[in-house]
């Protein structure tokens, strides 16, 4: 071996050991951060990693807070999000944001170290069957058993989890394929012939779509994070093409800072916690482009009665979203980017002009004036949706990016800040993990460590992902948690009140930490705030805070989140305001 | 609340998408070829498919067809409204190491053939109508003893269970059938 690579100097540069081709392939791919937790099978690429000091490591508490971690930092900057965790344990913990990747198709490497090859099959220590428990929620996995084929795998694997429809990518690495010295290759010509997503829209299908454009009265833009996944040109082109039609736009969850908030025709957000405008547009709209999104029941509500009148256009990058749920009348297999920038060229060329939609906006300002999000605030309690308003109104004007956990604090977040901008708005939508925040707004901030970064919480959801804060601590990554704190699992509880009777069974903590001491504790600062005309000072005193912050706001226990649209019914079957009543029908209840 | 022409999931509401009711459309019978590459888990992934989304599989078959290229041929027979059968084939082409799946049963084209062990045993009279009938089907005798046959039959699969079933009152002992092969006519292929 030894005269080998003295004879061979070149070849010399190629040969490495696995866990060196591991960092090797990482720091071609442009890694620049990762988030990981060390294990006894992952011990050899840690070792390597040790000394290659142009990657970042950050250390994590819990392999869950890694894997959420990658996914703020892959959905703040569009690239990949890398986690490093061991075998067993370490890559169980990890198969709940690996599921939440795949769900909002957020681009993602997990590497797992594995049991020694000849010990697979045997029940060793910290032995998983990794890539047969990832199978289903990952977008691609891989068992490496030869040296020679890691550096082309990791390459293949970044290249599956960025290109088509993004998602969480798994490369189960056996400790003695990490021991093991090897050949390595670059990244160049890497492909993989039965892997061909399609990204090119069918000029027929785009100029069918600019003749429905060019008759639509009532047209309606339903956009998605498909939008925000194709990357900033995306957002460039939806906003351009909304200049160039004047067509109303509203989004999903996934979606928002696509299209800016503070625009005359931004409707709110569509679907069950959405705005009565842009539900009701849905409903009514003689067209629905739909760009990179996949009606998802939450936006549908009742599918049979799901925008009746329309005419619908999907823009969608996977072949089976479309018709999954709802026919559409003309489907486009496309990246969104090109998409758009087809449609923006095809209708230029046309030169014809759109017809008047006068009316359809005074419908809409009609729809706009019973202003849905209304509630009744307080002086002596703080109102969830005001905190967030408040909170909105003091960060606005800075570069700031809000991660949520998941419940009505995510629902508020969503209809009450309002963002300007793609990638600054990062929430667990498919899966709805609560826990998803703390550790998604880390990644957010090592992606941006002069960025306000907030992950607007519940204190039901912090408490399970909590350890995390000791991360934001320890890399100095000074993330805000701002706790809507109503002492109970708000939306359970809400569903409770309205579909089984008020019994409200095991929706309240009965022991809540003191979060103040808590963050002491943890190394960070504490501010708890339960009076609304301290509000702003302290929402203040958390933003100059230098370090990382818990901030317990004492909000109004019994808040409901509306408006909403109950299971089961169609988008104009929305409860309003504080009418909430026993409308839901007996087959409702039985749909979360 | 609904006029409920109702789903066969829970009597609930059909019209929510956590219970899309396809009732009213016809089942059909497929049969697909998935060409995959012969990669540790691809059966795995395809399988997982079927049974993770809730789709029916009557019967699959898989070999490697192309050594040199790795590639694999997966015939599977599937049933499902139209609507689902669309969905089968989409999501099968999202994994990624399937490169094309081909539908036989739509082509019109498609030649469709299993292969089964049938072993029968007894004396006399019996014995005699089992090896008259097996020369009817154009079965073959590969192994025999003073009291059974084990014939080898190939045909379509109705060709197949109709010869299992002639075959039950002579003392048929026990099938195994390879489930479908198919390929299409004509030069091209897939």
């Amino acid at each position: 071996m030894t005269t080998q690579t003295q004879t061979k100097p070149e070849a010399d540069a190629r040969t490495m050991t696995g866990a060196e081709i591991v960092i090797q392939a990482l720091r071609e791919q442009g890694v620049e951060v990762m988030f990981g937790y060390p294990g006894g099978a992952v011990l050899p690429i840690y070792d390597a990693l040790y000394s290659a000091k142009d990657i970042r490591h950050v250390l994590v508490r819990h392999e869950q807070g890694a894997g959420h971690a990658a996914e703020g930092y892959a959905r703040t900057t569009g690239k990949p999000g890398v986690c490093l965790v061991t075998s067993g344990p370490g890559a169980t913990n990890m198969v709940t944001p690996i599921a939440d990747a795949m769900l909002d198709s957020i681009p993602m490497v997990v590497i797992t170290g594995q049991v020694p090859t000849h010990l697979i099959g045997t029940d060793a220590f910290q032995e998983c069957d990794t890539t047969g428990i990832t199978r289903a929620c990952s977008k691609h996995n891989y068992l490496v058993t030869d040296v020679n084929e890691l550096a082309h795998t990791i390459h293949e694997a970044f290249l599956i989890a960025r290109s088509g429809r993004p998602g969480p990518v798994v490369i189960d690495i056996p400790k003695d394929v990490q021991f093991a010295t090897g050949t390595y290759v670059g990244k160049e010509g890497i492909h993989k012939p039965t892997y061909r997503p399609r990204t090119s829209p069918h000029p027929d299908a785009i100029a069918a779509t600019v003749d429905l454009m060019l008759q639509a009265r009532r047209p309606v833009f339903y956009t998605g994070g498909g939008v925000i996944n194709s990357g900033p040109e995306a957002s460039r082109l939806l906003r351009e093409l909304q200049e160039l039609t004047g067509f109303p736009v509203t989004s999903t969850l996934m979606g928002l800072g696509a299209f800016p908030a503070s625009h005359p025709d931004w409707l709110g957000m569509v679907g069950m916690h959405g705005s009565f405008e842009a539900n009701n547009a849905m409903h009514d709209c003689d067209l629905m482009l739909c760009v990179g999104a996949r009606f998802d029941d939450r936006v549908t509500g009742r599918v049979d009665a799901f925008s009746p009148t329309s005419k619908k256009v999907h823009i969608d990058i996977d072949p089976s979203s479309v018709n999954k749920i709802v026919r559409v009348d003309i489907p486009i297999i496309s990246d969104c980017t090109e998409a758009l920038a087809a449609i923006i060229k095809e209708l230029k060329a046309r030169k014809a002009k759109l017809q008047d939609m006068s009316g359809w906006k005074q419908e809409i300002d009609i729809w706009r004036a019973r202003q849905c999000f209304a509630y009744t605030n307080s002086d002596e309690v703080i109102k969830p949706q005001h905190a967030v308003e408040r909170l909105y109104e003091l960060t606005k004007d800075r570069e700031t990016y809000i991660t949520t956990e998941v419940g009505q604090h995510q629902m508020w977040a969503a209809q009450f800040y309002h963002f300007e901008e793609p990638h600054h708005w990062m929430t667990s939508g498919g899966l709805g993990t609560m826990g998803y925040g703390l550790p998604a707004a880390v990644g957010v901030q090592a992606a941006h460590p002069n960025g306000l970064v907030i992950d607007i919480a519940g204190e039901a959801s912090i408490q399970m992902v909590m350890q995390e804060f000791s991360t934001a601590v320890q890399h100095k990554l000074p993330v805000k948690v701002f706790i809507l704190n109503n002492e109970w699992m708000g939306m359970v509880r809400q569903w409770q009140e309205l579909l089984h009777g008020e019994r409200y069974s095991h929706s309240y903590s009965e022991s809540l930490p003191d979060f103040v001491k808590l963050a002491e504790a943890l190394g960070g600062h504490g501010i708890r705030c339960d009076n609304p005309a301290e509000l702003d000072d302290k929402i203040r005193e958390m933003i100059d805070h230098p370090g990382p912050v818990l901030f317990d706001c004492c909000v109004e226990k019994a808040e409901n989140c509306l408006p909403m649209i109950p299971s089961g019914s169609a988008h104009n079957e929305m409860i309003l305001g504080e009418i909430m009543g026993n409308e839901i029908g007996e087959a409702g209840k039985k749909l979360v | 609340m609904s006029d409920g022409s109702a789903g066969s999931p829970p009597q609930g509401n059909p019209k929510s998408a956590y219970f899309l009711s396809h009732a009213d459309e016809e089942i059909e019978r497929r049969t697909l070829a998935v060409m995959v590459d012969n990669e540790p888990g691809v059966l795995a992934r395809v399988v997982g498919l079927f049974s993770g989304r809730g789709y029916n599989i009557d019967s699959l078959t898989v070999a490697e067809v192309d050594a040199s290229q790795h590639q694999s041929r997966i015939t599977i027979v599937t049933e499902g409204t139209p609507h689902i059968l669309e969905q089968i084939e989409a999501q099968l082409l999202r994994l990624v190491p399937v490169g094309e799946v081909i539908d036989i049963t739509k082509s019109k084209r498609g030649i469709e053939r299993e292969l089964a062990l049938v072993k029968v045993a007894g004396k006399g009279e019996a014995r005699v109508e089992a090896l008259r009938i097996s020369q009817i089907f154009r079965a073959n005798v590969i192994d025999t003893t003073n009291e059974s046959f084990i014939f080898e039959l190939t045909g379509a699969s109705d060709k197949i269970t109709q010869f299992v079933d002639l075959m039950r009152p002579l003392g048929l002992v026990e099938v195994s059938r390879t489930g479908v092969l198919s390929i299409k006519r004509g030069k091209e292929k897939g």
